[in-house]
């Protein structure tokens, strides 16, 4: 082979991607070229600098947290580099065990509820509701309006709340479908975002909110007075906790 | 065809689930790839969100096979349909290979010797490269990619995909090699 041939075939001999045949003629072309076995070292070298952890960006926090559970999990950068595959293998493993970690599972599946799945349907009806033409059936800033929509189209009379002065106005609602009932579906704005509030009647008393991210949605459920709350947005968790905080503690329209 | 979002809510469920364990671990690799395309940290955590939202919405479509190639190739396109700037000879399939070799007054290889191999001079090194050429190195020295997956990602045949590699590396050898003598370098520092 001629040093042009091999200035090619090096990189695929350093990268493992040759026959033994094609190996074994760079081998032999080496070790008879002082110029191309100095090149080769240099790109062993490079190649070795290149696996730097350094020069690895890992996903910040940020993202992380918007796609895994609210949890922060433990980082899955290490994979062993130059590792034989198996220990790959495992690795990617033990990182997908360590992703999809208890805090997700319990998320998705409560003891004995399918509070998660309802979630995850909560949010699939955010995500359609941004669809052209989903988001309102009724368009109103008037709860006065809003409320009585509802009437003789559900069989509750879901809570409607003027949130304008804190800073979430209302504009609209619609029907959807969670659980396979239907369900009330307020819609409030906050700047640009859209803030979905789906209720519905259940047994079910968690006062307490609990805050469950998904796709990159952040999700707040919670019981209050015999009826279940899901609010789904794209605002940050903080914005959607204010949001919360203000819906349960505003003034209720009877 | 994008899920049907009014499919049976155990099927959504099912779905996310397996979306979280196949696709959601190589959110460090999806990273990665992007951060290196689009040198700065907000586009790149821009064209991650916008390529898992794209991937959540095909995954439907997607029937095994391997879930980071499959999600690398997604970031790489949406890197270069969002941030076209960055890339904008990138994406055809037509760009002049030539237009990636070696400079003809870099001096001969056999003249260098590899100098700086530190952490910041490959990181300058290897931002200078242009994006085809880049990519390359991210794919294969930073995540390991074998050249059948590399071609995937990339949607080259394997063939470029060897000698894109070898030019990648021929052109870092030499910045390594001459920190200061090509022109143009002045308006990185």
């Amino acid at each position: 082979m001629t040093c042009d041939e091999i200035r090619l075939l090096l990189h695929a001999y350093l990268d493992d991607e040759l026959d033994a045949a094609q190996s074994a003629a760079v081998l032999a072309h080496l070790a008879g070229c002082a110029a191309c076995t100095a090149r080769y070292e240099d790109h062993a070298r490079l190649r070795e600098a290149l696996a730097q952890p350094d020069l690895y960006r890992p996903a910040p926090d940020a993202l992380r947290e918007r796609w895994l559970a609210s949890q922060p999990t433990a980082p899955v950068t290490a994979r062993p580099r130059r590792g034989p595959i198996a220990l790959a293998l495992a690795a990617g493993f033990a990182g997908a065990l360590l992703l999809t970690s208890p805090a997700w599972i319990d998320s998705l599946r409560a003891p004995g509820t399918a509070d998660g799945a309802l979630v995850a349907q909560a949010i699939s009806g955010h995500l359609r509701s941004l669809q052209p033409q989903h988001l309102m059936d009724v368009v109103s800033s008037d709860r006065h309006t809003v409320k009585p929509w509802f009437e003789g189209r559900l069989d509750f009379s879901p809570q409607v709340k003027d949130l304008a002065s804190q800073g979430f106005p209302l504009a609209g609602g619609r029907l959807d479908v969670v659980g396979g009932r239907s369900v009330a579906a307020l819609v409030y704005r906050r700047h640009l975002h859209v803030i979905n509030l789906f209720q519905w009647p259940d047994e079910v008393s968690e006062p307490r909110p609990r805050m469950i991210r998904q796709h990159g949605y952040a999700a707040i459920e919670w019981s209050a007075d015999g009826m279940r709350y899901v609010a789904v947005s794209d605002l940050g968790e903080g914005e959607l906790q204010e949001f919360v905080r203000d819906f349960r503690e505003g003034a209720a329209l009877r | 065809m994008p899920a049907n979002p009014f499919a049976r809510p155990s099927q959504e469920a099912a779905t996310s689930v397996r979306f979280e364990a196949e696709v959601l671990p190589w959110l460090d690799a999806a990273y990665n790839l992007a951060r290196w395309l689009v040198r700065n940290d907000a586009d790149a955590q821009d064209v991650v969100q916008e390529s898992l939202l794209r991937a959540l919405r095909y995954f439907g479509s997607f029937h095994g096979g391997d879930a980071r190639v499959w999600l690398l190739a997604i970031v790489r396109n949406t890197c270069y349909t969002l941030h076209a700037r960055h890339a904008p000879e990138g994406r055809h399939a037509s760009l002049d290979d030539e237009a990636l070799a070696l400079p003809d007054d870099c001096p001969s290889p056999e003249a260098l010797t590899l100098l700086a191999v530190d952490v910041g001079s490959l990181r300058q090194a290897l931002e200078r490269l242009p994006p085809p050429l880049r990519e390359m190195i991210v794919l294969r020295e930073l995540e390991e990619c074998s050249y059948k997956e590399i071609a995937t990602v990339t949607g080259q045949k394997i063939g470029t995909v060897m000698s894109r590699l070898a030019r990648a590396r021929e052109r870092l050898r030499a910045e390594l090699s001459h920190p200061t003598t090509e022109a143009g370098r002045h308006d990185v520092r």
